[in-house]
C-alpha cells in the first residue's frame, strides 16, 4: 500500500514576480482510496495536480512531497528497506511515474505520427526500467543497446526492446480496453491527434489502466464529457481503484461525476490551501450551497 | 528477427561511422586544382582524349564562376579553398575497378565496410553493391541474374572505358552541364568513381542496388559522378550512403547524379548522408523524366558541416512525375541548406515534395525550394509540404520555397509549418515514464513519420537509427 503525503505545499508560479499560488496544502492519499478535491477556479487544484507529476512551471517554495512504498506495491518485486520513503520533489517527473505516480491531464497534449500502441509500450518498458534504477540502482540499458534492431516496422519498436514484449503488450492492451469498453482501432491512431475530447479523457483512463501507478491525480477528467462518456470513463476510474488498488485523486468542479465514482473522501481547496475535508456527504452540501458557505465558514472561523 | 535487418544490429552505434583508418593509397595527387593536375588523374585513370577535353573545359569554367555568396541563409562557404583539398587519392588496391569478393580487399578497407554493414546488407537486401574508398571504387558486384538480363552496374570510371559511347552520349551534356554552377564545374574537372548503372528496356530490377561512398583520409575531396539511365518502361532503386570519420581539416564532396528516365519507367533514388560534421557537401543532381516516366528522390541528411543539395526533376514528357521526399537535421555548427527543384515542361506533369526539417543546438536548416510550371504545361499539378521542428530559441529554421506559375490550367497546393516543440508534449511524455531525451526523441520520431511511412523498410530503420544517433549526440 502507497502513500503520498503532501505537507504544507508552497508553491509558485518560476519565473520572476511569479505569483504564489499553493500557500500551504496539507492531504493524504493512500492506495485504494478514491479522494475528490473540489474547489472554484484559481483556488490552485490545478496546480497541485501539476506539481505532484514535476511539472517545470512551477516552484516549490516550502513544504514537501513524499512518497511511502510498501511491499506489495510493485507486485512480486521487493522494496529495499532503503527505497521505501520518496521525496517526489527531488525526483524527475519520469522517476516520479516510474515510482507509481500518476496524472490525467485536463488537456492532453496531441502526439502527431505516435501510435497509441508504440507510446504505451514504450512508456511501460520506460517505467519498469527506470524503477528497477531508482530501486535497486541497477542500469542495463547497455546490454538492450547492444541488442537493438528491429523486428517489426520501426515505427512500433524493436520487438525485443524491454521487459514487455510485443506479444506479451498485445495482450495486456487487449484486456485494458474490454475491460474500458474501448474500441480497438484506437490503438492504431497517433496518440490524441484528432480525439474528441470525450476519447481523450478515455485515453487518460486507458494509460492509467497500462501503468498501473498506485496514484493516479485526476485533474477534471469529467469537463467536456457527455453522459454516456461520462459513465465511461467513471467505470474506468473505478476499475482502476477495484482492480489495481490504485489511490485517486480526482479534480473536479463538479459533483456530476462524483455520482458514478464515490469518494471516500472530499477536500475542498480554496486560495492556495484546502481548508475542509469530510466524506462524500460534504460534496452534496456543496452541491446545495455553494463555495460562498465555505469561504464563509472559513474565514469566521479564522 | 527477419535476416535483411541484422545487418544493422551488430554494428556498434558509436563506433559505427567514426572510426578512422591509416591513410595507405598508391597515388596522392597534389593538394590544389590546376590543369597539371587534371592531366595527371586523367592519366592515371587512362582516359580517353575526349574525357580529358571535358574536364578540361569545366576546369576553365570552375575558374570563370564566382562562389554562391548572396543566397539569404546559405551555408558560409568561405573556408572550402579548394586549393587546400587533395582532389584525387587512389587506394592501394591491386584491381582498378573494384573486386567482386570482399574478401579479396585489404584488411583496413574490408574492415571499414564490415563496420559499416554493407557487405551483410547486400546479401539480404540488395542486387547489387558499389562501395567507393576515398576517390575509387573498390568493390563492385551485382547479381548473374540481373546481368543475364542486361543490366549494367558498374563503376563510373570503367564504364568510361567498356561503355564509351553511351557515356559520351550522357555524360554532363544535356542533364548537368558543368556550367550549371560552380561546383558542378569543379565536379566535371575532377570527378572521380561513381556508379553507372543501365537497364534495359522493360526490366524491372526487384532490390535495390546500394552503393556506398566513404572518405577515410583527412582535407580530401571526393567527386564521385552517379549516372543513370533506365530505359523505357524499365523500374531501379538506386540507394546512395556516405560517412566519413570527421577531422579538423575540411573535407569536400561534391558529387554529381545525373538520372534519365525513359518512357513509363520509374527510378527511384535514396541518399543517405552521413558525412562528418567538417564536410562540405555540396551536390548537383538532376533528372530527366520523359512521357508517362516517374523519378522519385528520397534525401535523409544527417551529417556534414554544411550541405547544399536540392535534387532537381525535369518533367520533360507529358504525364511525367516527380516525388520527393527529404529529411534535414542540423545539430550545433550545421548548415543543412536542402530542398528540391522541379521544372514542369509538359502538359499532364505531377509533383510532390515533402520536406521535414529538425533542428537543434543551434543548427540551422533551411528548406528552399522552385517549382517552374512551363506555359503550355497544361492541367499539370504540385503539391508541396514543408514542415519544420526547432528544439529551442537558438536553433533556426527558414522555409523559402519558390513558385513560378506560367500556366493556368494547374493545380498548386502548398503548405509550410515552422514549430518549436512542446514544452508541454515532452512534459505530457515525461509524466508517462519517458525521460527527456527519449520524450523528444518520441516527438521527432512522430514528427517524420508520415515520410518514414513511404520508405522501404531497411531505408527507414536506417533512417530512424541515425535520427536515434543525432538525438543521443553521439556522432561527435
Amino acid at each position: 500500500m502507497a502513500t503520498l503525503e503532501i505537507k504544507n505545499l508552497h508553491a509558485r508560479v518560476a519565473e520572476e514576480d511569479g505569483e504564489q499560488i499553493l500557500r500551504g496544502v496539507d492531504l493524504e492519499v493512500k492506495s485504494g482510496e478514491i479522494h475528490a478535491l473540489m474547489g472554484p477556479n484559481g483556488s490552485g487544484k490545478s496546480t497541485t495536480s501539476k506539481i505532484i507529476a514535476g511539472h517545470p512551471a512551477y516552484e516549490v517554495t516550502d513544504g514537501e512531497i513524499l512518497l511511502h512504498l510498501e511491499d506489495d506495491d510493485f507486485g512480486d518485486v521487493e522494496i529495499p528497506d532503503d527505497a521505501r520513503t520518496w521525496n517526489l520533489l527531488e525526483l524527475e517527473p519520469n522517476e516520479r511515474a516510474a515510482l507509481g505516480i500518476f496524472l490525467g491531464f485536463q488537456y492532453p497534449a496531441e502526439i502527431e505520427g505516435v501510435t497509441m500502441t508504440n507510446f504505451l509500450r514504450t512508456a511501460l518498458n520506460a517505467k519498469i526500467d527506470e524503477r528497477e534504477e531508482l530501486l535497486f540502482g541497477e542500469d542495463d540499458d547497455e546490454e538492450a543497446e547492444e541488442e537493438a534492431g528491429y523486428d517489426t516496422s520501426p515505427m512500433e519498436g524493436n520487438v525485443d526492446d524491454g521487459e514487455v514484449g510485443v506479444a506479451e503488450f498485445q495482450k495486456l492492451l487487449k484486456e485494458k480496453m474490454d475491460l474500458l469498453d474501448m474500441d480497438e482501432k484506437f490503438m492504431q491512431r497517433y496518440l490524441n491527434a484528432g480525439f474528441s475530447g470525450g476519447e481523450k479523457k478515455q485515453n487518460e483512463v486507458l494509460q492509467a489502466a497500462i501503468l498501473e501507478p498506485s496514484i493516479a491525480v485526476l485533474d477534471e477528467i469529467d469537463s467536456g464529457l457527455d453522459i454516456d462518456r461520462l459513465q465511461d470513463v467513471s467505470k474506468g476510474i473505478n476499475a482502476l481503484r477495484d482492480e489495481q488498488g490504485t489511490g485517486i485523486l480526482q479534480i473536479t468542479h463538479y459533483q456530476r461525476i462524483l455520482e458514478y465514482v464515490e469518494p471516500d473522501h472530499v477536500h475542498i481547496m480554496l486560495d492556495g490551501k484546502v481548508v475542509k475535508s469530510g466524506d462524500a456527504s460534504l460534496a452534496s452540501e456543496l452541491e446545495d450551497k455553494g463555495y460562498d458557505w465555505v469561504r464563509e465558514e472559513v474565514y469566521e472561523a479564522a | 528477427m527477419s535476416s535483411d535487418q541484422d545487418h544493422l544490429k551488430e554494428t556498434d552505434t558509436e563506433a559505427r561511422f567514426e572510426f578512422k583508418k591509416e591513410q595507405k593509397a598508391a597515388f596522392v595527387a597534389e593538394k590544389g586544382l590546376t590543369e597539371e593536375t587534371i592531366r595527371v588523374i586523367s592519366e592515371d585513370k587512362d582516359e580517353p582524349e575526349w574525357m580529358l577535353e571535358r574536364r578540361l573545359r569545366a576546369l576553365k569554367q570552375y575558374q570563370k564562376m564566382p562562389m554562391p555568396t548572396d543566397w539569404p541563409g546559405q551555408p558560409d562557404l568561405s573556408e572550402v579553398n579548394v586549393d587546400e583539398i587533395v582532389p584525387y587519392i587512389r587506394p592501394d588496391v591491386e584491381v582498378r575497378g573494384g573486386v567482386d569478393d570482399w574478401r579479396d580487399l585489404p584488411d583496413d578497407i574490408k574492415d571499414t565496410f564490415d563496420k559499416l554493414g554493407i557487405p551483410e546488407a547486400e546479401k539480404n537486401a540488395l542486387s547489387g553493391v558499389g562501395a567507393q574508398y576515398e576517390s575509387e571504387v573498390v568493390y563492385q558486384n551485382m547479381q548473374e541474374r540481373w546481368e543475364e538480363k542486361g543490366v549494367v552496374f558498374m563503376n563510373m570510371d570503367q564504364a568510361v572505358q567498356e561503355h564509351e559511347d553511351i557515356v559520351k552520349e550522357y555524360f554532363m551534356t544535356k542533364c548537368v552541364p558543368p556550367s550549371d554552377n560552380k561546383f558542378a564545374a569543379l565536379h566535371g574537372a575532377i570527378w572521380s568513381g561513381g556508379s553507372f548503372v543501365y537497364v534495359p528496356e522493360d526490366v524491372t530490377v526487384e532490390m535495390p542496388v546500394q552503393a556506398y561512398f566513404r572518405m577515410n583520409s583527412e582535407g580530401m575531396g571526393q567527386f564521385e559522378h552517379t549516372l543513370i539511365v533506365a530505359e523505357k518502361g524499365s523500374e531501379v532503386h538506386y540507394i546512395e550512403g556516405c560517412s566519413a570519420p570527421k577531422y579538423s581539416a575540411f573535407n569536400l564532396h561534391s558529387g554529381g547524379v545525373e538520372v534519365f528516365v525513359g518512357e513509363d519507367a520509374h527510378v527511384q533514388y535514396s541518399t543517405v548522408q552521413n558525412w562528418s560534421k567538417n564536410t562540405y557537401n555540396l551536390n548537383t543532381k538532376r533528372a530527366i523524366v520523359e512521357k508517362g516516366g516517374r523519378m522519385e528522390w528520397i534525401s535523409g541528411s544527417m551529417g556534414s558541416k554544411a550541405t547544399m543539395l536540392y535534387p532537381a526533376s525535369i518533367l520533360k514528357g507529358r504525364g511525367a512525375s516527380d516525388n520527393h521526399i527529404t529529411i534535414a537535421f542540423a545539430g550545433e555548427g550545421q548548415n543543412i541548406d536542402t530542398g528540391a527543384k522541379v521544372y514542369h515542361n509538359a502538359p499532364e506533369t505531377k509533383s510532390t515534395i515533402e520536406s521535414k526539417s529538425i533542428s537543434k543546438d543551434g543548427g540551422r536548416t533551411n528548406y528552399r525550394g522552385l517549382v517552374h510550371i512551363a506555359n503550355g504545361a497544361k492541367n499539370s499539378s504540385t503539391a508541396v509540404e514543408c514542415d519544420a521542428l526547432m528544439f529551442d530559441n537558438e536553433s533556426t529554421s527558414d522555409t523559402m520555397p519558390y513558385m513560378e506559375i506560367n500556366e493556368s490550367t494547374v493545380d498548386v497546393a502548398h503548405e509550410a509549418t515552422v514549430g518549436k516543440i512542446g514544452d508541454e508534449d515532452i512534459f505530457y511524455l515525461q509524466s508517462r515514464g519517458l525521460d527527456d531525451d527519449d520524450a523528444k526523441q518520441m516527438i521527432v520520431s512522430g514528427f517524420i513519420e508520415p515520410i518514414t511511412e513511404e520508405l522501404p523498410i531497411e531505408y527507414a530503420v536506417e533512417l530512424n537509427r541515425l535520427v536515434e544517433l543525432e538525438m543521443e549526440g553521439s556522432l561527435g
